[in-house]
């Protein structure tokens, strides 16, 4: 398992949990969509010293500062 | 029959307002609450069944747990909390049929308040497009409640919707909503998915195109050169496509100015028509296209979905200076006026990051500017030719840089100082790219042109009038200083003298609280140009030998800062909810302007300019 921070472009990812540390932003996360079983991937990153990342979420795309990625888990699709 | 009230709900981008304007006619009153941040609009319209319904449409959310100050207030409507709006009686849920896995449960949230609702299920042709296939009826099965396969853009498909929803209110107006027990969220989004599961039958990968234009639109090296592209074309369109429009508006202001001058004997009435309220607010009339090209611009970014991106991109640079991603759209929005970009504050959720944005949003070069800069620029700066570049240009360039680069820095200060202490959050979704709906798109314009002419029919005509008589009467007056005018001037002088501003000056400044480009008929005025601003290269001739150099460009160093914007500073009161911050952010800028305008006087007096 690993955090979301850590992933590379062009690999599936399955969201198997979040972080227990920050409680306000994990909401925040799935109400914006995350939740476990998802499928995501990373797209594309920001400029700027590879920052914010964007996301594909099942269908949508959603962009996330380092330190939000970091609250999910995930692990290799396959 | 009372109207029934319903609400338009769901999460962002699913085309709740586009709905709202399809069923109202886009008959939409925009609402202030006195000691609220945010406005919600409400529109009314009657079901074919001949019932009125009140229709409130609401900042989006995905859920009930509102963090921004747009979100709060659709929560807080939603819960019966808004002071002086009653509650809804039913909901219309939307959303995005294209991302029905996503966001199901936003509506499972909405249906835990107890609401009777319908869920509509929007844009379901472009999700068919996409090869989307939902069982609709297994949906309504498992929620429980009406699902309506809609395309709000389509007057066929609101008809649809309205013969559904005429059957399914009926008895709405009786139903006392009671909330249920709420899950966590984590149940939800378990039961969500589920159902998400059971109703999709197929589900293609991501949106072709969409995926296709960010390939180029957000690689990290031809991302950052299209907005930079796009930001050129943007202020290009903007001083250049407007210019034969501008003209033509002045010259109309000058056939309607010679026409009245002509028909009116009566010599102090004839003053006050031309050169009060004829030269006042055609002087500001004037800047009517530049603004309307500005917002055909910001428009179509929003609508289409690429500000969403440039937000993104911007996100890291801003985060750096202290401010946040989503600051971007809010201070670009500043360069055609503060006002609309103070408002759009609103989606930042972190409420210091939303200080922040407000206090240097005046701070972007704003149009009302332009006259002013064109003005002075036009009578002192050379039109001469720096290499590729135009020296006029240049300075007007850089007069823009200065406003940005102070603006940095402020932010960068007050972010370790002031509004110090928050946590910043960007968690943005990317919509998919859409062609602009044309009757959203001319709607939001119109509203936008309406807002700047009702502005320059209160507040400038008023200021025109008033200034007018101050600077002609008592009658007894045989100069300029021995008006009324002239003596509001006068002690303020003492006050400007050490930054090198004269009498005239001192005046123009007065009115000028009022609106900055008020300043350039003022000037015209005191000066007694026949014509005043209608014929700025008089005026500029005139300032040419009664300004000295130094003067003129602490006037503009003047301007970079200074808040003369009373509809600016009423803005920030009540998007700030506080005189505090609107008293500090009209300390620090008119502090600012003093010693930068100083600065600049003593300056360039002791090189000699």
């Amino acid at each position: 398992m690993i955090t979301l921070d850590q992933v590379k472009t062009g690999e599936r990812f399955r969201v198997v949990g979040f972080s227990e540390t920050n409680p306000a932003l994990v909401a925040r996360l799935r109400e914006i969509g995350f939740a476990e079983e998802d499928e995501v991937e990373l797209l594309y990153t920001g400029p700027l010293a590879r920052r914010p990342l964007c996301f594909r979420l099942n269908r949508t795309m959603i962009a996330l500062r380092l330190d939000e990625a970091i609250a999910i888990e995930v692990e290799s699709w396959t | 029959m009372n109207a029934l009230r319903l609400a338009l709900v769901g999460a962002p981008n699913c085309g709740k307002s586009t709905l709202f304007n399809g069923l109202t006619g886009g008959r939409a009153k925009a609402a202030n609450y006195p000691g609220v941040t945010v406005e919600t609009r409400s529109g009314h319209f009657t079901t074919p069944a001949g019932r009125p319904i009140d229709l409130m449409d609401l900042p989006g959310i995905y859920g009930l747990n509102a963090q921004s100050a747009d979100e709060r207030v659709a929560l807080e409507v939603l819960q019966g909390r808004m002071a002086g709006k009653e509650k809804p009686q039913g909901l219309i849920v939307l959303i995005d049929a294209a991302l029905l896995r996503t966001h199901l449960h936003t509506v499972l949230q909405f249906q835990s308040l107890g609401y009777p609702m319908v869920v509509v299920l929007n844009m379901f042709d472009l999700a068919e497009r996409d090869g989307m296939q939902i069982d609709v009826a297994k949906l309504e099965a498992s929620l429980g409640v009406p699902v309506i396969p809609t395309v709000s853009t389509r007057k066929a498909g609101r008809e649809a919707f309205l013969r559904r929803l005429d059957a399914e209110i009926e008895k709405w107006a009786e139903i006392e909503p009671v909330a249920q027990d709420t899950q966590t969220l984590r149940q939800t989004q378990q039961a969500a998915r589920k159902m998400a599961a059971e109703a999709i039958l197929f589900e293609p990968p991501m949106n072709r195109i969409t995926r296709g234009i960010d390939q180029v639109v957000m690689h990290p090296l031809a991302g950052p050169l299209v907005l930079l592209t796009i930001l050129f074309l943007m202020f290009q369109a903007v001083y250049s496509w407007a210019e034969p429009f501008m003209e033509a508006i002045e010259a109309g202001a000058a056939h309607i100015g010679a026409f009245v001058g002509a028909s009116v004997t009566l010599p102090w009435l004839h003053d006050l028509l031309v050169d009060g309220v004829i030269a006042g607010v055609g002087s500001v009339l004037v800047f009517l296209p530049q603004i309307i090209i500005l917002f055909i611009f910001i428009l179509s970014l929003e609508a289409s979905g690429y500000m969403a991106r440039a937000a993104v991109m911007m996100d890291e640079l801003m985060l750096r200076v202290g401010l946040n991603g989503r600051a971007f759209i809010p201070l670009l929005s500043s360069f055609a006026c503060a006002i609309p970009g103070i408002m759009a504050a609103r989606s930042i959720d972190s409420e210091r990051d939303r200080l922040t944005t407000i206090l240097v949003a005046p701070l972007m070069t704003c149009s009302a500017r332009l006259p002013v800069y064109t003005l002075i620029i036009g009578a002192f700066i050379p039109p001469e030719t720096i290499g590729l570049f135009n020296q006029q240009g240049l300075v007007l360039f850089g007069l823009y840089i200065a406003g940005i680069f102070s603006a940095i820095i402020i932010a960068f200060v007050l972010k370790r100082t002031a509004t110090r202490g928050s946590s910043q959050t960007l968690i943005l979704e990317l919509p998919t790219y859409k062609l602009p709906t044309p009757r959203d798109f001319f709607l939001n314009l119109w509203m936008r042109i309406w807002a700047f002419l009702k502005r320059a029919g209160t507040i400038i005509l008023s200021t025109s009038v008033v200034l007018w008589f101050l600077a002609r009467y008592p009658t007894s007056a045989t100069s300029l200083k021995e008006s009324y005018a002239g003596m509001i001037g006068s002690w303020l002088e003492k006050v400007l003298a050490p930054i090198g501003f004269n009498l005239e000056i001192s005046i123009a400044l007065v009115p000028g609280m009022a609106a900055r480009e008020v300043a350039v008929g003022a000037l015209g005025t005191v000066y007694a140009v026949q014509g005043g601003e209608e014929n700025t290269a008089g005026l500029a001739d005139v300032l040419q030998s009664a300004w000295s150099m130094p003067t003129a460009l602490a006037f503009l160093a003047w301007y970079v800062f200074a808040p003369q914007c009373f509809a600016t500073l009423a803005t920030a009161r009540r998007e700030t909810n506080s005189w505090r911050w609107t008293a500090f952010m009209f300390g620090y800028l008119f502090s600012l302007a003093y010693i930068m305008a100083g600065l600049t006087y003593h300056l360039a007096s002791a090189l000699g300019l």
